[in-house]
């Protein structure tokens, strides 16, 4: 490994960790190398390991295997506090903020400055808060809750946090991601300081503009597994995505060419106030429609109010030109629309319930008999489905809850597609997937839009929303800024819309 | 604090009222057993706020209560010698045994509070049951200076009820001025946010219940003092009323936010109300019902209030960008 400028020590290491949650297996083989006075980028698609990996130096996950070692000592965090107290802090993708304390509690929370008899000396942490500010050079009340703080807002309390403790390894994952251009660069101020002052930065980011500017080397994870780690200088973004990816993007996403028909979905002015206003699309059938935005663009949001689980204030939804009663998810699935939810574990499934249960949830009425809903009818009708989807299970009467995360995902889509919907609507279909029933989900979502159904997928993962995509709709802050054709959407196109810096975008 | 100003609004409004129908509701014998009334309701409610506080809840106080007062009776029937530090002592142990147990099982089994405390309210009334086999102690068998401690008054004040200012104003310097304290809004608040930034929950929950507990034994201690004349049936059903006073009193149910202050207010309001329906002549039906409506009025209000807060909020955002 070629010399560092910085000559940093090493202060603290992964090598050939692993982790897995059930069945899944989630780190492979994660290594990592952090030095005094360095930036470093860790990138890899969604599910590559990276946030497992982040948790592991948190202290909230121990690793099944593999050793961790810290100023050269092999260590072991029992928990958070653990980890804390050996100088690391982490910024988490989702800010992890307590709504009914103040702002200064959060960022003191567990080690706030004490007087006489341990008690807490609220003048010096409320002033310490306001000094920390400063420093960020954010404008915030000290004493307001953090109930209502955007996400950015958010953003900036847990960073102030990390500050507060001065903090020897700093891990931040993606905590650019709902951050403005004026913002990131004071974040990369106040990053480059605390690498001068000897700290090691662990910087998670999907954005590559930022990685090559911040960073002095980068670790690329796939599938759970260590692939490579560089110095900045040795490389640049096609290498880095190749190593991602680690195959052709074309081979992963079997796009059919289908020609786009009638109008099956057609979104009017959808407003709800504070979280999406002014939404219109249409989606016609034989199209797949991505969705596209950072996390907290109100995405899910929408799809969850045209399948009517959530409410809007103004605006309406037409299926094939009839219009959709607002609320009534009943009313939306017998109008022909199906949602695959983002989170199928609180959402998709009853986890408890068998797999043909499960499957066959949505027509529990038409499968019943005389009101009777016999097993075999649920049987039968299940096998088929679970069947056509290669649904990898022992017996159908299994619970859901034993199957794997991809599996899993296969009885959501068999569960909605058996109501032969018109309007498919799936939101993060292969999140936390692996990467061989991804692919099959796919093929699948291009079978059914070839088949003519209208298809919505959001999407956080640009490699899918771009290879899937016949169309993509770009959100930013609650609104639809940009709508891009095949031909034209590329990772730096939507990219650049998703966080509001195209010609709609605000400052 | 707007709403511990609420009620303490609601408690004056309705003072002046009955004693404007009824000048005698003021004088000293009604103050003092309109304090007394209050005093073991407060005591619990404290227990219960912060458990509640923490987004669980302790079902089993008036079972723990029960079990403290029977035992008070029989440890003075054992030895009518014993010193009343002892006695409380003994009392406050007892309900902290019970406090652990409870705290346990939730750590230990990670089942929810309100499933583990419905059981022990069940367990510890069965076991106080079965200890008193239909024994009733009166107070005649109690020493006098015990019996003198529950109608004694300090500067017009019940010795009793200084017992629940103490434990009200402990409670509430400790939840607004230390570490653990602040720790047990911060779990309520967001549990799994909690566990991220290391605060060892289940510790702290454990902790709350245990505090419950001993304040049940507390108030099973005073209970006895109080009354005198005991059987296994004292506190029976007053674990709702507990609940009922913490969330009128402005602690939301889902945790994270109110005050031990709210909650002893809730419980003043609440007993005030017992006593001042029959003034009023008013069927004692409706001492249930206003109960009832008070509570839906003290959710309503929270719900209102969030909602408010979050659109205040958002506005003021929406226009600073």
């Amino acid at each position: 490994m070629p010399e560092q400028p910085s000559n940093g020590a090493t202060l603290l290491a992964l090598s050939g960790v692993s982790k897995s949650f059930g069945a899944v297996r989630a780190l492979v083989d994660g290594q990592l190398e952090l030095r005094a006075g360095e930036v470093h980028a860790l990138v890899g698609e969604n599910g590559a390991g990276k946030s497992t990996l982040v948790k592991i130096l948190a202290g909230v996950h121990s690793p099944d295997g593999g050793v961790l070692t810290l100023d050269g000592e092999p260590s072991t965090f029992t928990g958070p506090a653990d980890a804390r107290g050996a100088g690391i802090a982490v910024i988490y993708q989702e800010p992890t903020l307590f709504p009914d304390l103040s702002v200064t509690e959060n960022i003191f929370m567990g080690r706030q400055p004490l007087r006489g008899l341990r008690r807490i000396d609220a003048a010096s942490m409320r002033r310490r808060t306001a000094e920390l500010f400063a420093r960020l050079g954010v404008h915030l009340d000290p004493d307001r809750p953090a109930r209502g703080l955007s996400i950015a807002d958010q953003q900036l309390v847990e960073i102030a946090k990390a500050l507060s403790f001065d903090a020897r390894v700093l891990v931040m994952d993606e905590p650019t991601a709902a951050l403005s251009g004026v913002e990131v660069e004071r974040l990369f101020a106040v990053v480059r300081s605390l690498r001068e002052s000897g700290a090691a930065i662990l910087f998670i980011s999907h954005r590559f503009d930022e990685v090559f500017a911040l960073c002095q080397r980068i670790t690329v994870m796939r599938d759970g597994r260590w692939v490579s780690t560089d110095r900045v200088e040795d490389l640049d973004v096609g290498q880095v995505v190749r190593r991602m990816v680690g195959r052709e993007i074309s081979q992963l996403y079997p796009k059919q060419q289908t020609q786009a028909g009638d109008v099956a979905l057609e979104v009017r002015d959808l407003t709800r106030q504070g979280v999406f206003e002014n939404v219109s699309f249409t989606l016609r059938r034989g199209e797949i429609v991505a969705l596209a935005g950072l996390v907290g663009a109100g995405r899910s949001e929408v799809v969850r109010a045209v399948f009517g689980v959530d409410r809007y204030d103004s605006g309406e939804i037409l299926v094939d030109g009839v219009r959709l009663p607002r609320g009534k998810p009943a009313a939306a699935i017998s109008a022909g629309v199906a949602l695959v939810p983002e989170d199928r574990r609180q959402q998709g499934l009853v986890m408890e319930l068998s797999i043909e249960r499960n499957a066959t949830l949505p027509r529990r009425w038409s499968l019943a008999r005389l009101g009777l809903l016999g097993p075999r009818v649920e049987r039968e009708d299940a096998f088929g489905w679970t069947q056509r989807l290669q649904v990898k299970a022992g017996a159908l009467s299994d619970p859901v809850s034993t199957l794997s995360g991809g599996n899993q995902q296969k009885v959501v889509l068999a569960k909605w597609l058996s109501t032969s919907p018109k309007v498919l609507i799936v939101d993060e279909p292969t999140r936390g997937i692996d990467v061989g029933t991804k692919a099959e989900v796919h093929r699948l979502m291009s079978q059914l839009a070839a088949d003519g159904v209208a298809v919505l997928m959001v999407s956080s993962e640009l490699p899918e929303v771009l290879g899937m995509a016949d169309r993509v709709l770009v959100m930013h802050e609650g609104r639809l800024v940009e709508e891009i054709a095949r031909e034209r959407a590329d990772e730096e196109s939507v990219m650049l819309a998703a966080t509001g810096q195209s010609s709609g975008g605000a400052a | 604090m707007v709403r511990e100003l609420g009620i303490g609004l609601a408690l004056v409004l309705l003072v002046a009222v009955t004693t404007i129908y009824n000048p005698r509701f003021l004088n000293a014998q009604s103050r003092k057993d309109l304090m007394l009334g209050a005093t073991i309701l407060v005591v619990l409610a404290v227990g219960q706020a912060i458990v509640v506080i923490t987004r669980n809840v302790d079902l089993s106080v008036g079972s723990v209560l029960g079990l403290s007062a029977f035992a008070t009776g029989k440890l003075f029937l054992a030895m009518s010698e014993t010193p009343i530090v002892l006695a409380v002592l003994a009392g406050v142990g007892l309900g902290l045994l019970c406090g652990i147990v409870n705290g346990a099982l939730i750590a230990v089994a990670r089942v929810p509070a309100l499933v583990v405390t419905l059981g022990t309210l069940y367990v510890f009334r069965g076991v106080d049951y079965s200890w008193a086999a239909g024994q009733q102690i009166n107070a005649a068998d109690m020493p006098s200076g015990f019996k003198r401690m529950g109608t004694a008054t300090l500067l017009g004040i019940p010795v009793l009820a200084l017992f629940a200012i103490a434990v009200l104003v402990f409670a509430g310097y400790y939840l607004r001025n230390y570490r653990s304290g602040r720790e047990m809004y911060a779990i309520g608040s967001d549990p799994e946010a909690a566990r991220l930034s290391g605060i060892p929950v289940g510790w702290r929950v454990f902790t709350a219940m245990a505090i419950s507990g001993a304040l049940a034994g507390l108030a099973g201690v005073l209970h006895a003092a109080r009354f005198g004349t005991l059987d296994a049936a004292a506190g029976n059903g007053i674990e709702l009323q507990v609940v009922a006073a913490v969330v009128v009193g402005g602690v939301a149910i889902f945790g994270g936010s109110g005050s031990v202050y709210g909650a002893a207010l809730g419980a003043l309001l609440l007993s005030t109300i017992g006593s001042a329906l029959p003034v009023l002549r008013i069927d004692p039906f409706w001492q249930q019902a206003v109960v009832g409506a008070l509570i839906l009025a003290a959710i309503g209000l929270d719900r209102a209030l969030t909602a408010r807060i979050a659109d205040r909020l958002r506005g003021r955002r929406a226009r600073g960008a």
